[in-house]
């Protein structure tokens, strides 16, 4: 019977890492499809970027007590999987509580503190559940998240509070089965949660307490493979991305556009026809801005797969402030649908261009891309170092310069500034008008 | 007082501390000639030799590149780097922080290097120096006095405190609005939305940060940028607040109190 658990927990446990492996080896793929961009300088900078926006936090205390819970919970559950380490070696094993032995009364304070940990992690979660639900946040309430995004963020705050419920009932059972003296359960300290959750379990039988405790042992640990499993589709993702995330995140001023080389040096060309002579010919018709995922950068898509959809951006964006239809919330949401739907493609032929959809037009309208002030509140409130502002931009450029189309108003700008140098219909020759009257 | 500019300098063999960069507003925009006037005139007080480019300067090409339209940005930039290079240009300063960020930042790569600063923090420098003094009993003694983060000088150039120590000269009462310094909400022009009209929405966002500004209770509301200027002008009277609240560019304010 024990070789049978053992048997099905190696089987549960391979085929949990393949098929999260082979979800991650896809969405690699998608994130690659974008453009190359190089982001391996200042290697110091960005590690110290890595260590305080990812592993500190550092922008989710701009809100300090929702920094302090979200804290709390990411820590908890990353500590806590530490456990997961000894679970893991005692289903292969057909063992319980291998570290007991080998730690000592370290063990009892080690599992003390997964216990505390656990038990501010579930507070953390119902706490994120009632401001989502119940004090109705106005960034989660937005219909940005209506439908699957809105049940996602529930499923995983309630699956978390499960874990950790699990957690401390297969430690309280374990507890009470050792003070009868069982077999097999390895003397341990009293746990510091669960070991006031022993009333509770003192009146059942042993038999009974042994179900109990392998039930909340084998829910625990499928819970955390399918949990595993879950995260590539969901906006979870962000507690493996954000790390890479904040290590490529920009290094330049926020007010820097990215140039375009291309463009640079076709003017210069024209501006000095006699270096177009000497320049290196190419037939590859470069393309201006972008219009699909893999003009992007992957980067740019690296940034669609981290974001956890909470909202900081949108609630700090003037345009959705005042009601437009530009959210960035969603500019990085339908960036990612569009990879994944392309990925889809990728999985069932090689090219994905069949579908004969793109990013502009099909998620994202012009009307959203027209909204944006370039004020940055996007980029600056996220706290795992995403710019909306980046695709917005690019996105743009694809319309003005391959696609032609601008509003009205801007095209009388353009050409304001190509014939009179000022945004405005002024004659160059006045420029300097104010000096004159102040020469007087 | 004589604003020269540099074609001037260099036909009499001499050479400015300092170029000022204007912009197209302060050059063209009837409000932002006042504030172009006003830092002229303060420039002009301490003794700090400054020219203009004058008829050969040209708009940098923000508008255009944050529409889109990279190829006439490179244009501007292209035109605009070849005159400053030409008279070998070594510190900037402008009363616009789009002019600011695109000089700054946007241009290096492009072979225009310079050291720019944003007309606040010279006023700072100017200060720390002791060459700005106040009048006694300036006008803004003691009056509530709140401060908008422009979008391109604040999170563009994370430069929040400069033009906040301007202000602490004044003996004012400096307020701050909900939204300020990296929090601060824009006013709705920056990315080219200056040049068109707003799209579609419950409200405008000039009107949404008039409200603002105005609900701190202060009479003076103080700017660093023309393009805000024109926008928070506009989003106080769309409050009803014109005649109680003035809103005013830094350099105005300082002009006005100075020795």
């Amino acid at each position: 019977m024990q070789i049978m658990q053992q048997i099905f927990f190696v089987i549960a446990f391979a085929v949990a890492v393949y098929l999260f492996s082979k979800k991650a080896m896809q969405i690699r793929r998608n994130i690659l499809l974008g453009r190359d961009v190089s982001l391996n300088d200042h290697p110091n900078e960005r590690w110290k970027n890595l260590l305080l926006l990812a592993f500190g936090q550092k922008k989710m205390f701009r809100n300090p007590l929702v920094g302090v819970l979200h804290f709390i919970v990411y820590a908890g559950f990353i500590i806590i999987n530490i456990e997961v380490l000894e679970i893991v070696l005692d289903g292969i094993l057909g063992h319980h509580r291998l570290f007991a032995p080998l730690l000592g009364s370290l063990y009892g304070w080690l599992i003390g503190i997964f216990e505390i940990l656990a038990v501010g992690v579930t507070i953390g979660c119902a706490i994120f559940l009632a401001r989502r639900n119940i004090v109705k946040i106005k960034r989660f309430a937005s219909k940005d998240l209506n439908g699957w995004p809105r049940s996602d963020a529930n499923y995983i705050l309630i699956t978390e509070i499960v874990l950790m419920l699990l957690f401390l009932t297969m430690n309280a059972a374990y507890l009470v089965l050792q003070a009868r003296g069982e077999a097999h359960y390895t003397p341990v300290d009293n746990f510091w949660v669960s070991g006031y959750l022993t009333p509770l379990f003192d009146g059942m039988s042993s038999s009974s307490l042994m179900a109990i405790e392998r039930t909340a042992w084998w829910l625990h640990i499928l819970g955390i493979f399918a949990f595993l499993n879950y995260l590539p589709y969901s906006k979870h993702l962000h507690i493996l991305l954000a790390f890479p995330n904040a290590y490529y995140a920009r290094l330049e001023p926020k007010g820097k556009m990215d140039n375009m080389p291309d463009i640079q040096r076709e003017v210069l060309y024209a501006m000095q026809p006699e270096l177009a002579a000497e320049a290196p010919q190419s037939d590859v018709m470069p393309k201006f801005g972008a219009k699909d995922i893999d003009d992007l950068s992957w980067k740019n898509l690296l940034d669609a797969y981290a974001c956890t959809e909470c909202g900081r951006c949108s609630a700090a964006c003037p345009a959705t402030q005042t009601g437009k239809l530009l959210s960035p919330r969603t500019i990085m949401m339908k960036t990612r649908d569009r990879a994944e739907a392309v990925g889809k493609e990728l999985n069932k032929k090689v090219d994905f261009k069949e579908d004969g959809k793109t990013l502009l037009y099909d998620y994202i309208t012009e009307e959203e891309l027209r909204a944006c002030t370039t004020c940055n509140a996007c980029v600056q409130e996220c706290p795992v170092s995403i710019s909306p502002l980046d695709i917005i931009l690019q996105l743009r450029r694809h319309l003005i310069m391959e696609a032609s189309s601008a509003p009205a108003e801007w095209t009388n700008m353009f050409s304001n500034i190509e014939n009179n140098m000022a945004p405005w219909k002024m004659s160059p020759d006045d420029r300097d008008k104010w000096a004159t009257e102040l020469n007087g | 007082m004589q604003v020269k500019s540099m074609a001037e300098f260099v036909a009499s063999g001499d050479t400015p501390d300092i170029l000022f960069w204007v912009g197209c507003a302060g050059s063209f925009d009837q409000r932002a000639q006042k504030i172009t006037k006003a830092f002229a005139t303060i420039l002009d007080k301490v003794g700090l030799k400054f020219a203009i480019l004058g008829k050969e300067e040209g708009c940098t090409g923000d508008p255009a590149r944050r529409a889109g339209n990279e190829f006439l940005f490179q244009m501007m930039a292209y035109n605009n780097i070849q005159i400053l290079n030409a008279y070998n240009v070594q510190k900037i300063v402008t009363t616009c922080p789009h002019c600011f960020n695109t000089l700054k930042n946007e241009y290096p790569e492009l072979g225009g290097t310079y050291e720019v600063i944003h007309h606040t923090q010279l006023l700072q420098q100017l200060i720390d120096q002791g060459k700005i003094k106040m009048k006694e009993g300036g006008t803004f003694k003691g009056k509530k006095i709140t401060y908008h983060d422009s979008c391109y000088l604040g999170r563009a150039n994370e430069v929040y405190e400069a033009p906040r120590q301007v202000l602490e000269i004044l003996d004012a009462e400096l307020v701050e609005m909900k939204r300020c310094r990296s929090k601060g909400l824009c006013c709705g022009a920056g990315g080219a939305q200056m040049f068109k009209e707003e799209e579609k929405g419950t409200t405008r966002i000039n009107t949404e940060r008039g409200k603002e500004a105005v609900e701190t209770g202060a009479e003076v509301v103080a700017m660093n940028c023309p393009f805000c200027m024109t926008m928070l002008t506009d989003g106080v009277k769309e409050n009803g607040a014109e005649d109680h609240v003035k809103v005013l560019d830094i350099a105005e304010i300082i002009a006005n109190s100075m020795q």
